[in-house]
C-alpha cells in the first residue's frame, strides 16, 4: 500500500512535527510513503474567501499532482474536503474533470483513512492521561468523519477519554473569518476553551491543526492548564510509550 | 427600529458587550436545540423525512409557475380573491386599497415575517390603520418597537425581567416577571381587539396548489382569532410558499413543529378554504392572499441558490449556530436572520448592502445538519462569497494579497521561498508575527523556517546514508 502525503500549509510551516507523527504511523501500520515534491497549497483559503479563479491553476496542479496515486493521505479534514467536495464548484479545465473524480475518491483524511480504508482495530500504544476530544467542522459535516478518531483514541492503552460538552462545537476559527470577525470568533473560542477545561483533560485531542492552532493560542495567553495535541502525535507518542 | 444589513459589524460588537442580551439567547438557543434533539431523536425515520422534503420543495421551485397558477385557479374558484405584487411597495398598495373600500381603522396581526420583509405596520401606521400584532412575542417586540430577532421566537433576545419591565411601563401594570401573568395580561388586552377588529392580517406557512387553500400553523390560537373574527382576510405570503397537495403538507407539519419549537405537533394547524361559508355562517366574509414575489423570483434563476427559497422559516439553524448563539438575531440588519438570513440578505438587498452577511460564518455547518429541508446553507454562502467578490465589493489589500500568494503558490520554489523568508524574519524578530485582532486573544508559535518538507527529506537522507553504511 502506497500513500502519497498531501501536506496542507499550516501544517508544512507550524506544525510540521504533526506530519512527521503521520508519517509515523503510516509506516508503522506498513504503508509506503510518497513523498509528493512540489506540492504547495489546494486553495482553501482563497476560496473560503470567495476567490475562485485565482486558484483555479493551484485546483488544476493538485490534481496533477495526485490523481495517479494510490492512496493522498492529509492530516487535516477541511484540505481533504477542499479537494473532494469543493473543487466541483471549480471551473476547472474540462479534461481534468476525470482526474478530479478519480482523486475525491482516493483521497482521505489520516483518522478516517486508518480506520475505514486500513480497517486498523488495534494500534497499540499506552498514554497515561487524561484527554477530550474536538470535532472538527469539515471533518465531522463534511466528511461525516467523527466516530473513526474516537474507535482510535480508545485503543489507546491507559488513556482515559472524555467527552465534553458539545463535542462537534465549532471553535471559531473559520479561517479569515478569525480576524474579519475577531470579535466573535473570540467569544467562539473561549467557549470552546472553558468546556474542554471543564472536562477535566489534560490533553485537547483534534485532527485538524487549524482549529488546533486556534484553540492552543486561546488557552496558552489565557493560561489554562490544558494542551492541544494532534491525533498523529497522539498515537505516535503512545507507541513511543509503548 | 431600523437597521442596516451593512452595518453588521457594529451591530456584532454592540451585542457582544451586551451581557443581558447575551444571557438570553444563550438560554434560549439551548433550550431550544435540546428540545428539539429530544423530539428528533425519537423519529428513527426523521433523515428519510428531511429527504423527502427536500425533494418535494425541489419539485415546486422548478415547477412554480404551473404550481402558481394551479394555486391561483384553485383558490379563486374557492372564493379567495387572489392578488399579485411584485414588490413591497405594490403589495402594502394592495392592502391599503382593500383596507381604504373596507373602511378598515383597526387590524390584527397574527406572526408573519413577509409582512416584516415589505415593512407593513409602519406603513399602516402613518396612514392611520392601527395594526396590533397578536403573537405574544411579536406582541412584545412591537411594543418595545423593536424588529423580531428570531423567525419563530420574536422576543428571544429579551429576559422575563425586560418583559416584566415593559408591562410595567407601558401598559401600566405591576411589576411582575411571572410567564403565566405576563401572558394573561397580553391575552386579556388582545382579546378586546380581536372582537372589534376591522381586518385580519396573517402570513401563510404552506398554500395547497390542488386545492386553493392555505395553511397557517400556531400556538397560541391568536391566528385562529386574527383570521375568524374580522371581517376582511388578508394573507400574505411569497411566492414560495406552495406545496403540491394535502398529502405533502404531512411531511412538512411533521418536520416543522420539531425543528421549530421541538414539540411533536404545532398545536394549531388553521386551514382557510376560502370566505364566508354559507352553511357553517363563520369566518370572514372576503379572504384575499397576496403573492409576493420582492425578489424571490431573481432567486429562482440560480440553479444553485433557488435552494434557499426551500425554506419553512423554522429557525433551526439559528438556535444551532455558534455565531447565532452569540450574538442573537439583530446583529445581521435584516429581518431574515442567522445562517439562512445571511443567504438571504445578499440575494434580497443586493451584494453591495449585503457584502458582510455572507461573511458572518465560520462555515462550520451547524445550519445544514439541523434544517428540516437540507439547505446546504454553508454551499450557498461560499457562492455568494464568490459573488460579493466578483462584484468587486471586497477590500482591494485584500485581492492584491490573495491574487500574490495564488501566483506564487503556483511555482514551488518561489512559494517555498515566501513562506521560508518570513520564517527567517522572524528567528530575529523572536516573537511571532502579530496579526491585527487575531492575536492580542490568542498565542501563536514560531515559524521555524524548515517545515516539514525539509525535516522530512533530511530524514529520508540520514536513513539512506545509515543503510548504505550497513551494506
Ligand atoms: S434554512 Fe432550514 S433550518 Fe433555517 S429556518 Fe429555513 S428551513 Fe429552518
Amino acid at each position: 500500500m502506497k500513500v502519497a502525503l498531501f501536506i496542507p500549509c499550516l501544517s508544512e510551516h507550524l506544525y510540521p512535527e504533526s506530519a512527521l507523527s503521520m508519517v509515523k504511523v503510516l509506516s508503522h501500520i506498513g504503508a509506503e510513503i510518497d513523498y509528493v515534491d512540489g506540492q504547495t497549497c489546494c486553495g482553501q483559503p482563497a476560496f473560503n474567501s470567495g476567490y475562485h479563479k485565482e486558484i483555479f491553476p493551484l485546483a488544476e496542479r493538485f490534481i496533477e499532482l495526485f490523481h495517479e496515486k494510490e492512496y493522498v493521505v492529509a492530516p487535516s479534514g477541511s484540505c481533504v474536503a477542499m479537494v473532494r467536495k469543493f473543487y466541483y464548484d471549480l471551473d476547472i479545465r474540462r479534461d481534468l474533470h476525470a482526474a478530479r473524480d478519480e482523486l475525491a475518491g482516493k483521497i482521505f483524511e489520516f483518522t478516517e483513512f486508518l480506520v475505514d480504508v486500513v480497517k486498523v482495530e488495534k494500534l497499540g500504544g499506552v498514554f497515561p492521561h487524561r484527554v477530550t476530544y474536538h470535532d472538527s467542522c469539515h471533518l465531522n459535516r463534511e466528511l461525516g468523519v467523527h466516530e473513526q478518531p474516537r474507535q482510535l483514541i480508545r485503543t489507546i492503552k491507559d488513556i482515559d477519554f472524555v467527552e465534553m460538552q458539545q463535542p462537534d462545537l465549532c471553535c471559531g476559527f473559520g479561517g479569515t473569518f478569525s480576524y474579519k470577525f475577531k470579535e466573535l470568533s473570540i467569544s467562539m473560542v473561549e467557549r470552546k476553551c472553558r468546556y474542554i477545561e471543564e472536562s477535566g483533560a489534560e490533553y485537547c485531542i483534534g485532527a485538524d491543526s487549524s482549529c488546533l492552532m486556534n484553540i492552543e493560542g486561546y488557552l496558552r495567553r489565557h493560561n489554562m492548564r490544558t494542551k492541544t495535541m494532534h491525533i498523529a502525535d497522539l498515537i505516535a507518542t503512545s507507541l513511543t510509550n509503548e | 427600529m431600523n437597521l442596516k444589513a451593512s452595518h453588521t459589524k457594529s451591530y456584532i460588537k454592540q451585542a457582544l458587550n451586551n451581557d443581558v442580551l447575551r444571557a438570553a439567547v444563550d438560554k434560549a438557543t439551548r433550550t431550544a436545540v435540546k428540545k428539539r434533539a429530544d423530539k428528533v431523536d425519537a423519529i428513527p425515520y426523521w433523515e428519510e423525512l428531511r429527504y423527502r422534503a427536500h425533494v418535494i420543495k425541489r419539485d415546486v421551485i422548478e415547477h412554480l409557475d404551473t404550481y402558481l397558477q394551479q394555486f391561483e385557479t384553485q383558490a379563486q374558484a374557492n372564493g379567495i380573491k387572489v392578488h399579485w405584487a411584485i414588490d413591497a411597495a405594490e403589495a402594502r398598495k394592495i392592502i391599503h386599497a382593500i383596507a381604504v373600500k373596507n373602511n378598515v381603522k383597526t387590524v390584527v396581526k397574527s406572526k408573519s415575517l413577509t409582512t416584516e420583509e415589505i415593512h407593513l405596520n409602519t406603513f399602516l401606521m402613518d396612514r392611520d390603520i392601527q395594526a396590533l400584532e397578536t403573537d405574544l412575542g411579536e406582541y412584545i417586540v412591537q411594543l418595545l418597537d423593536h424588529i423580531p430577532s428570531h423567525l419563530t421566537a420574536p422576543a428571544l433576545h429579551l429576559s422575563r425581567q425586560d418583559i416584566g419591565k415593559l408591562f410595567h411601563e407601558k401598559l401600566g401594570v405591576d411589576y411582575t416577571e411571572n410567564p403565566n401573568e405576563l401572558l394573561s395580561i397580553a391575552r386579556a388586552r388582545l382579546r378586546k381587539k380581536f372582537l372589534t377588529a376591522d381586518m385580519g392580517i396573517s402570513g401563510v406557512n404552506f398554500a395547497i396548489a390542488e386545492s386553493g387553500c392555505l395553511t397557517i400553523v400556531e400556538n397560541e390560537a391568536n391566528a385562529r382569532l386574527t383570521i375568524g373574527l374580522p371581517k376582511v382576510h388578508i394573507a400574505v405570503m411569497g411566492i414560495e410558499k406552495l406545496l403540491p397537495s394535502f398529502r405533502e403538507l404531512a411531511v412538512f407539519l411533521k418536520l416543522l413543529a420539531p425543528s421549530a419549537t421541538g414539540q411533536k405537533q404545532t398545536v394549531y394547524v388553521n386551514i382557510i378554504g376560502g370566505p364566508l361559508h354559507t352553511l357553517l355562517g363563520e369566518g370572514p366574509e372576503q379572504v384575499h392572499v397576496i403573492l409576493l414575489d420582492n425578489g424571490r423570483s431573481k432567486i429562482l434563476a440560480d440553479p444553485q441558490l433557488r435552494e434557499t427559497l426551500f425554506c419553512i422559516r423554522c429557525g433551526a439553524c439559528l438556535n444551532a449556530c455558534p455565531i447565532y448563539q452569540q450574538v442573537g438575531g439583530h446583529a445581521y440588519g435584516w429581518v431574515y436572520m442567522g445562517p439562512i438570513g445571511a443567504t438571504l440578505i445578499p440575494q434580497y438587498l443586493g451584494v453591495k448592502e449585503g457584502r458582510y452577511a455572507p461573511f458572518v460564518s465560520s462555515l462550520c455547518g451547524a445550519c445544514f445538519h439541523a434544517c428540516p429541508v437540507r439547505i446546504d446553507i454553508p454551499h450557498h454562502l461560499l457562492k455568494l462569497r464568490h459573488k460579493v467578490v466578483e462584484s468587486g465589493h471586497s477590500k482591494a489589500i485584500e485581492k492584491i494579497g490573495i491574487k500574490a500568494w495564488a501566483f506564487l503558490a503556483r511555482y514551488p520554489m518561489l512559494y517555498r521561498v515566501a513562506t521560508w523568508f518570513p520564517g527567517k524574519v522572524q528567528k530575529l524578530y523572536k516573537k511571532p508575527f502579530p496579526v491585527p485582532g487575531y492575536t492580542k486573544e490568542r498565542a501563536v508559535g514560531l515559524f521555524d523556517g524548515k517545515g516539514f518538507r525539509r525535516r522530512y527529506l533530511d530524514n529520508e537522507k540520514a536513513k539512506g546514508a545509515k543503510n548504505s553504511k550497513l551494506i
